[in-house]
């Protein structure tokens, strides 16, 4: 019996790699004023729906999912929410 | 000898290269379909600039998959050659057989613009026309040029020689001044450890044909043809 699960994904550069569009946003909230903003960093969110057996199953899909496409390990990292939905 | 030349859904420069291949230097040349994967008849595979599949997710993220591209891997295994252009360096990268990746511009300008290049390898079949250290001038287009490794992958990079271009002044100086989108080490281009699958982000397609200004890149094709008839 397979169950459907709906998945967030957030796909984050890694700390190490600079981010010249967070820069760039970053500098532009400080000209608008807010000056107590630091540390702006830009990534990306995948929404999806997958079925398996279960939330290990699942789980461990995505993980490959991300690893082969979703993120490029070489300058990103993710994680990932998982959620069933109910029928 | 047979070039053949990778065309993706949004890839822009193939047949710049194929005037190069074709035209110029007199070679069959083949454009290949993506979703073709049968590339035995190929020499040399040419992963040209562009924008693969829109460049959606990442760059050359999504052209990684296709049939071509599994059969270019194939090939790069054999010990045949590949030349990854611009667009074409990306994929290659996605596609695990160039280390590192390619990030957007430091200053996030597409940058279109012609600059010196320090040629760092001239023993690969890629290169062997030029002179050790001789600075070339070639196109370059790109908004996600940015060359980035690990610190210990940049240094294997560096201690293997496998950086073959490197972004410098006109007297052949490295500095950041010379670097136009912050690639680590100022590198725009690399191959990897064995030496047969080169990428770089200029374009020497666009600097073959003397009417259009420079033949500082016909250089690397003809490199590439003496390398592989010599060998026949």
């Amino acid at each position: 019996m397979s169950q459907t699960f709906q998945a967030k994904i957030y796909v984050t550069l890694r700390p190490s790699v600079l981010d010249p569009a967070g820069t760039a946003v970053q500098a532009g909230l400080q000209h608008m004023g807010y000056h107590n903003v630091d540390q702006v960093r830009i990534g990306k969110y995948v929404e999806l729906t997958l079925t398996a057996p279960d939330e290990t199953q699942a789980h461990n899909q995505l993980d490959q999912i991300c690893d082969q496409l979703l993120a490029n390990p070489v300058i990103e990292n993710y994680r990932i929410e998982l959620n069933p939905v109910l029928a | 000898m047979k070039f053949g030349i990778l065309v993706f859904p949004g890839s822009n420069c193939d047949r710049d290269v194929a005037m190069v291949t074709r035209d110029l230097l007199q070679q069959p040349t083949r454009m290949v379909w993506h979703e073709e994967s049968d590339l035995s008849d190929v020499d040399v595979v040419i992963v040209p600039g562009g924008f693969s599949y829109g460049d959606y997710l990442r760059c050359g993220a999504i052209a990684r998959f296709s049939p071509a591209m599994q059969a270019t891997i194939r090939h790069a295994e054999q010990g045949g050659l590949v030349l990854g252009i611009c667009n074409g360096f990306q994929v290659l990268t996605e596609a695990g057989l160039l280390p590192g990746a390619l990030m957007r511009n430091r200053d996030l300008h597409f940058i279109c613009d012609r600059v010196p290049v320090r040629v760092e390898q001239t023993h690969l079949p890629f290169t062997q026309q030029y002179q050790p250290a001789e600075v070339i001038t070639l196109p370059i287009a790109h908004g996600e040029g940015c060359y980035y490794a690990d610190a210990d992958t940049l240094a294997e990079l560096e201690a293997n020689g496998q950086v073959v271009f490197r972004y410098c002044e006109a007297n052949g100086g490295v500095s950041e001044r010379a670097n136009p989108n912050g690639s680590l080490n100022n590198i725009a281009g690399i191959c990897n450890r064995r030496g047969n699958v080169l990428g770089m982000m200029p374009h020497p397609e666009r600097a073959s044909d003397a009417a259009l200004g420079s033949t500082d890149g016909l250089r690397m094709f003809q490199s590439v043809l003496s390398a592989l008839v010599g060998q026949a």
